[in-house]
């Protein structure tokens, strides 16, 4: 009652007062909904659609955890953040996990005091030139102009590699990716840096994506993954199992259209029964139900679908699965067991 | 006598000639050409000058204009309808005119609510803007933010009713005390205000669905609406603070003084975007571990302490021109300081603070445009960011801009305009 | 009769006299006012160092002494990936500081001009003034920011349309490039003046490379003082030759010609030091990827710095013109009755005038120019807000830091011109007496 009084006495300025304890899970329940951080805008992986929509690589591990935890898909309000800010709206409880194209690193892992729960795409920063600079590799890059993407690893990429390469460049720093894009177009800069992925996407809005190559050098390891705030193992575990849920599904096999069909007949792989929920009781160890991994998997697919609804090769953007495929077809992708 | 004269004169006219139209060149648009734009060489260059400027402008403009399309649903098709008569892609306006003007998070269903709103402040202005206007009208102002908020942001009718009606009973408290004396009045107010608030409280959480419109969150709020209301919503609420800190600043107290000074020599001379930083990344370090609150109201209180510190400086300023006089003439009826300022002073020094006080809210409302930096979609967000960045529009930026620049020309020209014409009304009212 | 008031009554101290009392009533407002701001900034910290605690974080400056790992642009001061963050921020700083002096250069000119060209007779000149100035102040500069740095970006001629043989742009006069990454100009060097070669310094014991180019930075510092120093001495002979003249003037009535002498005394002096220390120019030429040699004025710079003088000439403009009509009329006719041209009235009897009244608002629009800078971030030029308020933050994650240091930078920027501003005022107001 009290706090419904507070609630009554300033709601109408539009304070909305939430609890960023320890208890992550029990808030997200109360709300009714879940904060997700995405970015402001990248094709294929967090991009709002004319209609106002998410959709994305990203968006849909946001949608996943909604589906396991609350059993609405829909129930997630999007927050963009910019490079600068995602930290801080992570750390200060304004969401509730990050779903960000962030590199996984040692100090946002510990000094920044956050946990990554994952890796859902194996990325690596990339270069890509104007095909008309017959420029084939990124050693020839000596003198260039390099337009970069601000607030993210990149910039110390860059550095490291040139340093390193004995090579001098011209750093050209822009906030957004469209207006990088938009630099490297009317050739500001003869170099546009920043992950492969990204590249992808933005070089398949192109006029002429043709006139545009990457170049096949990748000069840092970039493990994009969700990550939650640290100090909250309960709500970590349920991130972590979500994705680790669309990966096993798809070794599996189990994808959005035969998930009911196999919870409803449960077959005799005990690995898909128990992420099912028709046997064990996985769901209660985190403190969910059952079923939470059979919504997860129904409301978005497996992790197969999603990469191949969003980025994959049918897609505009059109990437190959490369180390983003199952260890046993020569990915990365390998989920511990559901046991 | 005459008629001799008249043999000795041949003829001698005996009306008058009537006045011979002045040369051509003395006359109607030729002199007017003359003296205005050729009167030396000098100005000759100039015009010439000028004229290819004019001339420069329109030919770049007119075809981007006129060979334009409004039809298409990407840049592909525009560049397809277009080709190389260098029009512009205004298709991407009317594919995109309701995010740039809602945002694309706010329920599309919803759009007549801020629309209404946006009417009903015609209503809720005028008679602020004009003085002439009849003064009982300014109920109607006062109902105004209350009106708006529900229907900008929906809930229950019941939590503006109440907000408005706390208000309302802390007016009245404060007419009961201030027959004491001032402090007493604000201390009855503030009792009265919050107390009805705590009751309302109890009836808001018992009815919450009571004449309830369909919520939507702040964070949802976005586009050129998102300009409008930070712009409004701050500068009202930088009035009260700076008229007090302006007072503040006059004070004899030199704690309340230097106080004052501080804040207000610190908010200005800090950029207003480092303000904005400390809204999205450092306020939350500041508040109670665990409390968290929307990023636009975390941007509206900085943005308000901003413009509070300029609405300050030309509010002292409207002070400061006062004849001392009128200080002198209150203190001598015996008015005491909430009195002498209430009665005397204020109505007069805020009267000569309206031109200063306008120019400040033209330049905040501009200013609202940082927000985008800090990753909110306002209508210079929403184009450098999700529509910019769609495959479907990446390279349309004149037409996006160009829309932009109209939207806020319109707006900030328009009180400029209101703010000159004030300050012609001003001017005759003194002389 | 005299006039009897009532002796105060002193019944003592009461509690209620706290609030009624005029000579107790500001001493409790204050002592309340005390108590709520310790309180409130009380209630702040303890926040702080709460949340602090239960991030396991703590405030430290420490990390500006870390390496900055990111490459810079433009810089002033010799900085690279693996200078420290606080370098960094120097450099930043340092920016900041370039594009606003330039940008209050530029906008004061181009504000004068349009504001008194504004009130021209020219009806066509002042329409065109009055346009610029209305679209100037009533758009956002963060529009026009954007604006003109996509139009520097689109408008000129990428560096590989001046390679080849049907290259579709050449440099202007064969010496400027002009290109959308920036602007490049001819440097001037000294070929015989006191930086040393590298044999030079070899030879007096320089052994690596950071050696040989300490010797020729210094040595090329030395030279600009030089070329300084003679023009200051030029400067003071001018001056004295003026004097001459008026002194007989006064005593003769005959002013002697000054112009050819004065001229003189500019231009020989430094023409000599000039051929003497070897005054030779490095062409930007097109190799590689890019232009080499020679200035660059980078495409970032140039929009920032062309938005703000264009957006803060529109309202230096506004007040230039409140200012000439702030001179009565009478002024004017006066000295149209003295038979003074037009522009002589401007320039000898208006201007001087209107001055006092233009200076004040033309101060805190140099302070605006200031603050807007940090929109920099916007076209990627490397300023302050950039540097530390931007990628080291980023790579820290220090924001109350970096942000604290960023606004005591801007807030003794602006501390700084006001005193300067209010030391003008007072000194005009002496005048006036």
């Amino acid at each position: 009652m009290k706090k419904s009084v507070f609630l009554g006495t300033v709601a109408f300025a539009g304070l909305a007062a939430a609890a960023a304890s320890a208890a992550t899970l029990d808030d997200v329940k109360a709300r009714g909904t879940l904060n997700c951080g995405v970015t402001t805008g990248v094709p294929g992986f967090a991009e709002p659609d004319a209609n106002g929509e998410w959709q994305g690589f990203d968006v849909a591990v946001c949608r996943a955890v909604a589906a396991a935890v609350l059993g609405d898909a829909t129930a997630v309000t999007f927050v963009p953040t910019t490079g600068k800010t995602r930290f801080t709206s992570l750390a200060s409880g304004e969401i509730d996990m990050l779903a960000r194209n962030t590199t996984w690193t040692f100090s946002r892992d510990t000094d920044l005091k956050f946990d990554f729960t994952g890796i859902n795409y194996y990325d690596g920063q990339g270069f890509m030139v104007p095909a008309a600079l017959g420029v084939s590799s990124a050693t020839e890059l000596d003198g260039a102009t390099v337009c970069i993407q601000t607030g993210t690893t990149t910039e110390l990429n860059l550095a490291d590699y040139f340093r390193v390469n004995g090579m001098s460049y011209e750093p050209v720093p822009i906030e957004t990716g469209a207006e990088a894009v938009q630099q490297y177009l009317a050739g500001a800069c003869d170099v546009y840096t920043t992950d492969r992925s990204a590249l992808a996407a933005q070089r398949a809005g192109f006029e002429n994506p043709a006139d545009s190559v990457i170049l096949p050098e990748v000069v840092s390891k970039e493990p994009l993954g969700p990550l939650v705030r640290h100090g909250d193992s309960e709500w970590f575990d349920i991130v972590k199992w979500t994705l680790n849920a669309l990966i096993a599904a798809e070794e599996y096999g189990v994808t959005s259209e035969n998930v009911e069909e196999l919870a409803a007949a449960p077959g005799d792989n005990p690995e898909v029964n128990r992420l099912l929920g028709t046997e064990g009781e996985l769901g209660a160890m985190m403190g969910l139900d059952n079923e939470w991994a059979r919504r997860a998997i129904a409301a978005v697919g497996n992790y197969g679908e999603v990469f191949s609804t969003n980025i994959g090769e049918e897609t505009a953007i059109g990437l190959s699965r490369g180390l983003n495929a199952q260890y046993t077809e020569g990915g990365l992708l390998y989920s511990p067991p559901f046991r | 006598m005459s008629d001799t004269h008249a043999q000795s004169v041949a003829f001698v006219r005996e009306t008058e000639i009537p006045p011979a139209p002045p040369p051509v060149t003395e006359t109607g648009a030729v002199k007017w050409v003359r003296e205005n734009l050729f009167s030396g060489p000098f100005n000759t260059i100039m015009t010439l000058l000028g004229l290819y400027v004019v001339y420069w402008l329109l030919s770049g403009l007119i075809p981007w204009i006129v060979n334009g399309t409004w039809e298409g649903s990407s840049i592909r098709d525009c560049r397809e309808i277009i080709g190389d008569t260098g029009g512009g892609c205004f298709a991407v306006l009317g594919e995109r005119w309701n995010q740039l003007l809602f945002g694309f998070e706010y329920p599309s269903e919803l759009y007549w609510r801020p629309t209404l709103a946006f009417v009903l402040l015609f209503i809720a202005v005028p008679q602020v803007l004009f003085i002439n206007l009849p003064r009982k009208l300014l109920i109607l102002t006062a109902l105004y933010p209350f009106l708006a908020y529900w229907l900008i942001w929906g809930g229950s009718l019941l939590i503006p009713t109440f907000a408005l009606l706390g208000l309302a009973v802390g007016y009245l408290a404060f007419q009961r005390g201030e027959h004491v004396n001032f402090a007493a009045g604000l201390a009855a107010f503030v009792v009265g205000a919050a107390a009805t608030w705590w009751l309302g409280g109890f009836v808001t959480a018992a009815f919450p669905n009571l004449l309830a419109l369909e919520p939507v969150e702040s964070r949802n709020m976005g586009g050129f609406m998102l300009n409008l209301i930070l712009g409004i919503v701050c500068v009202s609420l930088s009035l009260p603070i700076g008229i007090l800190l302006a007072l503040g600043r006059q004070s004899r107290m030199p704690l309340i003084k230097y106080v004052c000074v501080i804040f207000i020599e610190f908010v200005r001379g800090v950029p207003l975007i480092t303000l904005l930083f400390v809204a999205n990344v450092v306020l939350a370090y500041f508040l109670p571990p665990g409390t968290n609150f929307d990023l636009i109201l975390r941007v509206i209180i900085m943005i308000t302490l901003f413009a509070s510190a300029y609405i300050a400086e030309v509010i002292r300023g409207g002070l400061a021109a006062l004849p001392k006089g009128q200080y002198e003439a209150a203190d001598s009826l015996g008015l005491d300081y909430a009195q002498a300022m209430q009665l005397v002073i204020l109505p007069q020094a805020l009267k000569i603070s309206i031109p200063g006080i306008v120019n400040v809210a033209v330049g905040l409302f501009k200013d609202t445009t940082l927000v985008s930096i800090i990753s909110m979609f306002d209508l210079v967000g929403m184009i450098r960011g999700p529509i910019l960045s769609s495959t479907d529009w990446v390279g349309v930026y004149w037409e996006l801009w160009a829309a932009a620049c109209v939207l806020f020309f319109v707006v900030c020209y328009g009180i400029s305009q209101y703010s000159q014409w004030l300050e012609r009304q001003l001017q005759t009212d003194h002389h | 009769m005299t006039i009897m008031t009532d002796p105060p009554r002193d019944d003592g101290f009461r509690l209620g006299k706290l609030i009624s009392d005029t000579r107790y009533r500001s001493i409790t407002f204050q002592v309340i006012t005390l108590v709520l701001l310790v309180l409130g900034i009380g209630y702040l910290i303890s926040n702080l160092l709460a949340n602090l605690a239960d991030l396991g974080q703590d405030l430290s400056y420490d990390f500006l002494a870390a390496p900055s790992g990111y490459d810079i642009n433009q810089q002033p001061i010799p900085y690279d990936s693996q200078s420290t963050h606080l370098r960094a921020t120097i450099v930043g700083a340092l920016n900041t500081l370039i594009v606003a002096f330039l940008a209050c250069v530029t906008a004061t000119v181009l504000g004068v001009i349009a504001g008194v060209l504004r009130l021209s007779k020219n009806w066509i000149i002042s329409k065109l003034m009055a346009v610029y100035v209305e679209a100037f102040r009533n758009i956002p500069v963060l529009i026009w920011i954007i604006i003109i740095f996509t139009v520097v970006a689109n408008v000129f001629p990428q560096p590989r349309d001046f390679r080849g043989e049907e290259a579709t742009a050449s440099p202007l006069f064969g010496v400027i490039a002009a290109t959308n990454r920036g602007v490049y100009v001819p440097r001037p060097y000294f070929t015989n003046g006191f930086g040393l070669t590298d044999e030079e310094a070899l030879s007096q014991g320089a052994t690596d490379a950071d050696a040989f180019e300490l010797a020729a930075t210094q040595g090329a510092l030395l030279d600009w003082l030089v070329i300084l120093a003679v023009l200051a001495g030029s400067f003071f002979a001018a001056r004295a030759i003026l004097n001459w003249a008026n002194r007989t003037q006064e005593a003769t009535g005959k002013r002697p010609a000054t112009f050819w002498p004065t001229l003189a005394v500019w231009i020989v002096p430094i023409t000599l030091v000039c051929w003497f220390m070897g005054l030779s120019w490095e062409v930007p030429e097109l190799r590689g990827f890019n232009f080499q040699g020679g200035i660059l004025m980078r495409g970032s710079l140039i929009a920032l710095w062309l938005a703000l003088s264009i957006y803060t000439g529109a309202f230096i403009a506004e007040n230039v013109r409140a200012g000439i009509l702030a001179i009565s009329k009478g002024q004017t006719e006066a000295a149209a009755a003295l038979g003074l041209r037009p522009r002589r009235i401007m320039n000898l009897v208006v201007l001087p005038q209107a001055l006092r009244v233009i200076i004040p608002p033309l101060i805190s629009q140099y302070l605006n120019i200031t603050k807007n800078s940090s929109l920099a971030i916007a076209v990627g030029y490397m300023d302050l807000t950039a540097t530390l308020g931007g990628i080291t933050l980023n790579q820290t994650g220090r924001a109350i830091e970096s942000i604290l240091l960023l606004m005591l930078f801007y807030l003794t920027i602006s501390l700084l011109i006001s005193f300067f501003m209010n030391i003008y005022n007072n000194s005009v107001r002496l005048k006036e007496r």
